[in-house]
């Protein structure tokens, strides 16, 4: 290769990592701001702005009227509707690769489906439904842990039928040729195969769950879950505690993936 | 084409039968009207190229999967519809299997803990030094070797003592060394253990170097079956011929069908072979000799009585193996014939273009029917 | 010879002819839940967008099959129909310029740092995306940095904003869906065989011919999974346009949403609702079929 290839190539490499990288940096900026503003005290109340440095949002994580309730129906309504989600679309994914009925391709769409739709119109529809069936003024809990499991069923799905497509069949062929029926190759054989993926959907569903917002607001009522929360502080005083429970869901969330890296790597070394 | 069985009434001789077993997808028959008896204690072995039924074959006397009609004898027993964890069956697989959220000890365990035995540890520990791996027990499978693997996988079917123990391809993902190993370890584990084995390979070599008896299968139906010398000396079908080594198959008429030979017109040439390798007596046939029971000499050199001598043939290509000389050798008639000298010191290499003389017993051929076709077994050019 | 009376089937699951086979009892949960809360609703959202508009909630509404409720609303609502359609294209547009680089350098470049790369990648996700976005409030913030630099490189005119202008909702909706175009298109670079690309380059090929001819073509379903994960949610969304816009920059999210919550319009809101959708449905029923990747769905 030429010297002007070379260097060519050389600025070629480089530039696409240093692209890269800008942009990973660029997505990170807003992360270091809120994890900045949970130690903030702003200047003045109805600014959202730089003032002194403070522990006090950390101290008084419940000060602001109706963050913390908020936070604990969040909570609630997370764990719920992935126990719902991830018991209801286990069952479909096994459904779906072990086993070869009619309406294949078809439950395949319907499971599709919500992945794809806005969430503005799912929620619109839930709601209107929600409406027609005269439950218009008892939104609320109820109506958010449904449409909760509605739309983290689909990815719940995906997930487990990822992890199951990859297994390899003849551990269930073997199992069942050493002498175990079909209950104990199941719980003995395929669901510790399948658990990571079924513990990777669970964990993909609280998270959709707990941040969701556009399909909770509209099927609410007076319920306020902590996206909502948030959303109403914007319009009026926005107290700098939500950047500690936002800086708090980075931090476990962050501990949970390096957690399973390094269990991963301590497996992979013995 | 007609299958030898060993006769049925032998009763408690036979550990396995299949009668008229049957297998269909859909339009494809992939094992078709098989009828097979295994000996007790005995190592056999489904032999074939892929796709012609041998794996289904073993997965349907495991109940991996069902016949669409037949039936499989396990001891006297129709297990047909009997779910695999129900039958005195265990399976090697090809990929081995072994669970690997678990150790090896409880790998080897599995089957015992499944079947409520006691004493499971002390069991395990002797299988486990029987394979060699007693130092292994505590590791999880991905940190073994595929030979370590293997072995595994073999502890873990042997434990249970079943009547029939099946190998599917077991040693294909090995490499050469370590396959011919493995082979006679294998074989020594049997005769230790005593146990019946049902090994299913495509490796001709692998098969006649450990089997007590082979069924060679193609395209679902058993070509023949026998002893090893049995099938390699004495071919039935082209298949056969073709399939375990190499055989030489020239197109001959029958001339002459009294006395202890039968005489053929091969090409202007005047040939014996002796009756009872003759499977077809009369017409046009193919006759069948090996490259190594033809040997190669001198036009002028002088040759015992009784033995069949075709001169005129042409030396085409001349390949030193080490082992033997391998020659092609062209006749008068177009053929290219295949030669193998074994290299016994006796410096002797004919070079290219040679006129040279062949001759073979009328011992070493065989007779088949021209009806097959003469190419049917021969490895394909990939 | 008795012939075996069983049907050629796996041992697991046996469907025998009387009984349900095993899977519609694993199916039917979750189908059913989803034909309820997904299905179902798409039939109401329906008879809601005809009702007669001049119900209200508590007097009950009439059906009366009023289409025109649709071309009223069309009508009335063009401008953030329109807001919606360009600010999601131009944020899917920005994400797949500042993506596919990103997409690239973590499948090709990356080497030992690449799970950690993408680890950040979705580690935006670990918070809540209100509180990015308003995050993204104080960047762009009339005395923050930005601005003031913009300012004194005369970017930007003196009393000039970042906030509550078109700008800020587009950066609000180009960062918040990177992650879902980069993710796709990860995951197709990623299979792409490196071997292919030194088979170009020993054919001659230099670099840029080989990613023009080579891998950009083999990227092409990521591409299209990726603008499509990131094209319909961002069209639908109004949270950005709600913090970081003004009145002039609603989109048709605002528009939905107000109508449901705070006017109550429901016919309204819900015929808006349907037209977004049949848009969207349209849309990527066309981009697909043009792109040819019809196998993705």
């Amino acid at each position: 290769m030429s010297a002007p290839r070379n260097a060519l190539n050389w600025l070629q490499r480089h530039i696409v990592l240093v692209i890269g990288v800008l942009v990973l940096v660029y997505m990170f900026v807003p992360i270091v701001i809120v994890i900045a503003m949970s130690f903030n005290s702003p200047p003045s109340r109805n600014v959202y702005e730089f003032g002194t440095f403070t522990w006090n949002n950390w101290a008084h994580l419940c000060q602001p009227y109706g963050l913390c309730e908020s936070l604990l129906r969040s909570l609630e309504i997370g764990v719920l509707a992935t126990l719902g989600a991830t018991v209801l679309g286990t069952l479909m994914a096994f459904a779906l690769v072990r086993h070869r009925f009619t309406g294949h391709a078809a439950t395949n769409i319907l499971v599709f489906l919500p992945m794809a739709t806005p969430e503005i119109v799912m929620g619109s529809s839930l709601l209107a439904l929600f409406i027609a069936l005269g439950l218009g003024g008892q939104l609320g809990f109820w109506t958010i842990l449904i449409a909760h499991i509605m739309f983290c069923l689909s990815f719940v799905v995906v997930t487990v039928k990822a992890r199951l497509i990859g297994m390899d069949s003849s551990l269930e062929e073997a199992a069942m040729d050493l002498y175990a029926n079909e209950w104990q190759t199941f719980w003995r054989v395929t669901f510790p195969q399948v658990f990571p993926g079924i513990l990777g959907a669970a964990l993909l569903s609280f998270s959709l769950s707990f941040d969701d917002f556009i399909i909770t607001s509209l099927n609410a009522g007076t319920t306020t879950t902590f996206p909502m929360f948030v959303w109403g502080s914007a319009k009026r005083v926005i107290p700098m505690q939500i950047n500690v429970v936002a800086t708090l869901m980075f931090l476990v969330a962050l501990l949970i993936v390096l957690g399973g890296e390094l269990r991963r790597r301590r497996k992979a070394r013995d | 084409m007609e299958s030898d069985s060993i006769p049925a009434g032998r009763g408690a001789a036979n550990d396995l039968r299949l009668e008229a077993v049957t297998k269909r997808f859909g339009d494809f028959t992939a094992v078709d009207d098989l009828d097979l008896a295994v000996t007790r204690g005995s190592f056999f072995a489904l032999l074939g190229p892929s796709g012609c039924g041998k794996t289904t074959t073993l997965r349907m006397i495991a109940g991996l999967e069902q016949p669409t009609s037949g039936r499989i004898l396990i001891n006297g027993v129709d297990v047909a519809g009997v779910k695999p964890y129900r039958r005195p069956v265990n399976t090697v697989f090809q990929s081995y299997a072994l669970f690997p959220h678990l150790t090896i000890a409880e790998n080897v365990a599995f089957g015992l803990r499944r079947r409520g035995v006691r004493d499971v540890r002390r069991q395990v520990d002797e299988m486990l030094e029987l394979v060699e791996l007693r130092n292994q027990a505590e590791k999880k499978p991905n940190q073994l070797s595929g030979g370590q693997q293997q072995r595994v996988a073999l502890a873990r079917a042997l434990i249970n003592k079943p009547e029939v123990l099946l190998l599917d391809e077991p040693l294909g993902a090995l490499d050469l060394r370590l396959r011919r190993q493995m082979q006679l370890e294998l074989k020594e584990i049997q005769s230790e253990v005593g146990l019946t084995f049902v090994h299913v390979t495509h490796d001709q070599e692998e098969a006649m170097t450990m089997a007590d008896t082979i069924a060679v299968m193609n395209r679902g139906v058993i070509e023949q079956m026998g002893s090893p010398e049995e099938l390699y000396e004495n071919p039935r079908t082209t298949f056969v011929a073709n399939f375990l080594g190499h055989s030489n198959l020239i197109d001959a008429e029958i001339v002459g069908n009294t006395g202890p030979h039968v005489e053929l017109n091969v090409h202007g040439n005047r040939i014996s072979v002796d009756r009872a390798r003759a499977s077809v007596q009369q017409g046009r046939v193919w006759l069948g000799v090996r490259p190594e029971k033809v040997c190669i000499s001198d036009a002028s050199e002088s040759v015992a009585a009784e033995t069949n001598v075709i001169d005129g043939g042409t030396v085409s290509d001349v390949s030193f193996v080490g082992v033997s000389t391998q020659y092609l050798v062209r006749m008068p008639w177009g053929q290219e014939l295949s030669v193998f000298e074994q290299n016994t010191g006796e410096h002797r290499l004919f070079a290219r273009q040679t006129a040279v003389r062949l001759y073979w017993k009328p011992s070493h051929a065989f007779v088949l029917g021209h009806d097959q076709d003469a190419r049917a077994g021969q490895e394909e050019l990939r | 010879m008795t012939a075996a009376r069983t049907e050629a089937s796996a041992p697991r699951g046996t469907a025998r002819r009387r009984r349900i086979p095993v899977a519609y009892w694993l199916l039917l949960p979750g189908a059913f839940w989803l034909f309820l809360f997904f299905v179902i609703p798409f039939y109401s959202l329906l008879a809601t967008s005809l009702y007669d508009p001049s119900g209200g909630a508590v007097s009950g509404y009439r059906m009366t099959w009023s289409f025109a409720n649709y071309w009223h609303t069309l009508s009335d609502y063009v401008g953030p129909l329109g807001r919606s359609l360009a600010y999601g294209s131009i944020a899917t547009a920005m994400c797949l310029l500042l993506g596919y680089p990103l997409a690239y350098a973590i499948a090709f470049k990356a080497g030992r740092w690449r799970n950690l790369m993408l680890v950040m990648v979705i580690a935006p996700f670990f918070t809540s995306f209100l509180i990015r976005t308003l995050a993204w409030k104080l960047i762009l913030a009339d005395q923050g940095f930005i601005v003031q630099t913009m300012q004194s490189l005369h970017l930007l005119d003196p009393g000039g904003r970042l906030l509550a202008t078109p700008f800020a909702v587009v950066a609000g909706l180009t960062y918040n869906f990177i992650p879902f175009m980069v993710l796709p298109l990860y995951a197709a670079l990623e299979k792409i065989d490196g071997r292919l690309l030194e088979a170009a380059q020993d054919l001659y090929a230099s670099p840029l011919r080989a990613f023009l001819k080579v891998t950009l073509p083999l990227s092409l379903p990521g591409v299209v999974a990726g603008t499509l994960l990131t094209f319909i949610p961002a069209v639908g969304d109004y949270i950005n346009a709600q913090l970081l816009g003004n009145t002039e920059t609603r989109m048709l999210g605002n528009v939905i949403q107000s109508l449901f919550i705070t006017v109550g319009d429901y016919p309204a809101a819900a015929s808006l609702s349907m037209t977004l959708m049949l848009l969207i449905v349209a849309l990527v029923y066309f981009y697909v079929h043009r792109s040819g990747t019809e196998e993705l769905l």
